[in-house]
């Protein structure tokens, strides 16, 4: 079973920032690997939104409230300030409407932790530049990341909706490296990843 | 009824409510006979206990064959030894509804003048169902349900409970189900009551008095509803434009069609065991149901502060109670900060594939089912 899994170090990463016993929304929470972890850990009144009704009810067995749906329709049934904390973990790329997203969590929630690819890093610029081709695992037209980004670009978009970049944080090969408040162009040249806590103002 | 199976009706189990039944509609029953079924044991502080509520044409044999039509279980995918709801683990109970016509009191069963009730028999809700439900759980000296679950009407009563007695539940399972009747849901009954009443032989409802049935019109009422119940994607696989044991078309009114021969053949066979009134009375219960009327039509408000865990289900081909009204249950109960779990399953079985296999539906109940029995400690 999942329990036995290894953590993963953005789920770690992702729990240093979620007070104790927090009320915690994890859009697109898979089979509930972090809302587990955060009960464990922080005692979280954990729920999640999952697109897949198998990795739902793989959570559900777990003993997590899990609802199917699909973040780009169906954040509509959770009430304003229904939670104090709403995580959206390497997803908000995938989603057809990025904006209406980040406005519905902030909505939902006072504080958000969101986990991207970052397009800025370094090697992606010069693949770009070298070949011509979009980087990534996969060809351009797959599912996937529909909205590619950089770092700049998301917290440009958050500044936009008016929302407050507390802390941000680098990955790079399943290894994060801490948050930190400053520093934007190194982390967009070089994070692989980038968790973002972002509050509403 | 007719006398269809191995033993008589009379011989099914019984309990006699010990206290008359106020309804809704201001009258009250003074005498209301519960008949039930069991699978499992009880555990001695009697928290290990399932209320499984039935579906409209549904009775007390969820986990057993009908003993008296002979009919097999109507759930036996999920319960039993190392099933979903899991008879090595919890005690399943399930009754015959209020208005039934499988034991419990119902329309068919003999009023106080010493002959059938029939449509002297009072007009029931829902709630009066769930009434004499917690009634009889009263009886049995169980004070606290681990879970009330069912669909489609099953499903109303799950929610019905949770709604009346929250602090007597601790989980509930409405599947397939919805807040209120639609106005279609009203309309497709509304047909199959008129076709029974139109029948001669329902003689205004006292039909059994004179020893005739209103089969023709319950077998149409049938036939109606159970359109509903499969999806038109089923249909097609099933029969598409088929003909019936003919290479042509026949040029009358016979059952040309394949749909037509199966849906007759539905028609027929749910005459021999179900009664024209109970479906009058049931339908009218159904068509009644609207849990956010009491609450000035803000759902939320019926499940404000309750500490009953919910797992709601539906499937995503049944336009019967389609997965947007319990969505609208999921809204309202995340609106009241309930836990909530909801699943929209993937099928095209229509309204029915909660009956039939689902494998991911059937391992998330069960994860459900098994994870909340953990917490509390069964």
């Amino acid at each position: 079973m999942a329990e036995t899994q290894s953590i993963r170090a953005d789920h770690l990463a992702i729990a240093t920032r979620v007070p104790e016993g927090a009320r915690v929304l994890d859009v697109g929470c898979g089979n509930g690997d972090l809302l587990a972890l955060l009960q464990s850990e922080k005692h979280v009144n954990a729920r999640g939104l999952e697109l897949s009704a198998a990795d739902a009810g793989v959570a559900l067995a777990r003993g997590l409230s899990v609802i199917q749906g699909d973040a780009d329709s169906d954040l509509g049934v959770f009430p304003d300030n229904g939670f104090d904390v709403a995580i959206l973990s390497k997803a908000i790329q995938q989603m057809r409407r990025p904006v209406f997203v980040l406005q519905e969590l902030a909505r939902i929630a006072p504080e958000m932790i969101v986990s991207f690819r970052n397009f800025g890093l370094w090697q992606r610029r010069i693949s770009l530049m070298t070949s011509g081709r979009m980087p990534g695992h996969r060809a351009w037209h797959d599912e996937g990341a529909l909205h590619p980004s950089t770092a700049r670009d998301m917290i440009e978009l958050s500044t936009e909706l008016g929302l407050e970049v507390v802390a941000m944080a680098p990955m790079h090969r399943n290894r994060v490296g801490g948050f930190r408040d400053a520093g934007l162009s190194r982390l967009n040249w070089g994070a692989d990843e980038v968790i973002l806590h972002l509050r509403r103002t | 009824m007719p006398d269809t199976g191995r033993i008589p009706l009379s011989e099914v189990q019984y309990l006699t409510l010990p206290d008359p039944l106020p309804l809704d509609c201001g009258e009250r029953l003074e005498t209301v006979r519960v008949a039930y079924e069991t699978w499992g044991e009880l555990n001695a502080d009697k928290s290990n206990a399932i209320l499984v509520c039935h579906a409209l044409t549904g009775d007390q044999f969820a986990g057993s064959e009908n003993v008296v039509t002979g009919r097999p279980a109507w759930w036996p995918r999920m319960i039993g030894p190392g099933k979903p709801i899991d008879t090595d683990r919890f005690y399943v109970i399930a009754t015959n509804v209020l208005g039934g016509c499988m034991g419990t009191t119902g329309p068919a069963s003999i009023g106080p003048d010493g002959k059938p009730w029939g449509t002297h028999f009072p007009v029931i809700t829902i709630s009066d169902m769930v009434r004499a439900q917690r009634a009889f759980i009263d009886a049995l000296g169980i004070d606290t349900l681990f879970s009330v679950m069912g669909g489609s009407m099953g499903g109303m009563q799950a929610l019905e409970w949770a709604v009346q007695s929250p602090e007597r539940v601790f989980t509930a399972v409405p599947i397939a189900t919805a807040a209120r009747h639609s106005a279609q849901n009203i309309a497709f009954y509304e047909v199959g009551r008129q076709a029974i009443m139109a029948d001669p032989d329902w003689c205004d409802g006292h039909y059994l008095a004179e020893g005739r049935r209103p089969g023709r019109g319950l077998a149409i009422a049938r036939m109606a509803a159970h359109i509903t119940y499969v999806s038109e994607s089923a249909l097609k696989r099933k029969f598409d434009r088929g003909l019936q044991d003919r290479d042509q078309a026949s040029f009358s009114f016979d059952a040309d069609f394949q749909v037509e021969s199966y849906l007759r053949y539905q028609g027929h066979s749910f005459v021999d065991r179900f009664d024209g009134n109970s479906y009058l009375y049931v339908t009218r219960a159904m068509d009644y149901f609207d849990l956010a009327g009491r609450y000035d039509g803000r759902l939320a408000e019926a499940f404000r502060g309750t500490p009953v865990r919910f797992c709601l289900f539906s499937f995503s081909s049944d336009w019967h109670y389609p997965p947007q009204a319990s969505r609208e249950i999921t809204r309202a109960l995340a609106a009241a900060g309930a836990e909530v779990s909801y699943l929209e399953i993937e099928s095209d079985k229509g309204h029915d594939a909660f009956l039939l296999e689902e494998p991911i539906y059937e391992k998330a109940l069960a994860g459900f089912l098994s994870a909340s029995a953990d917490r509390r400690g069964i």
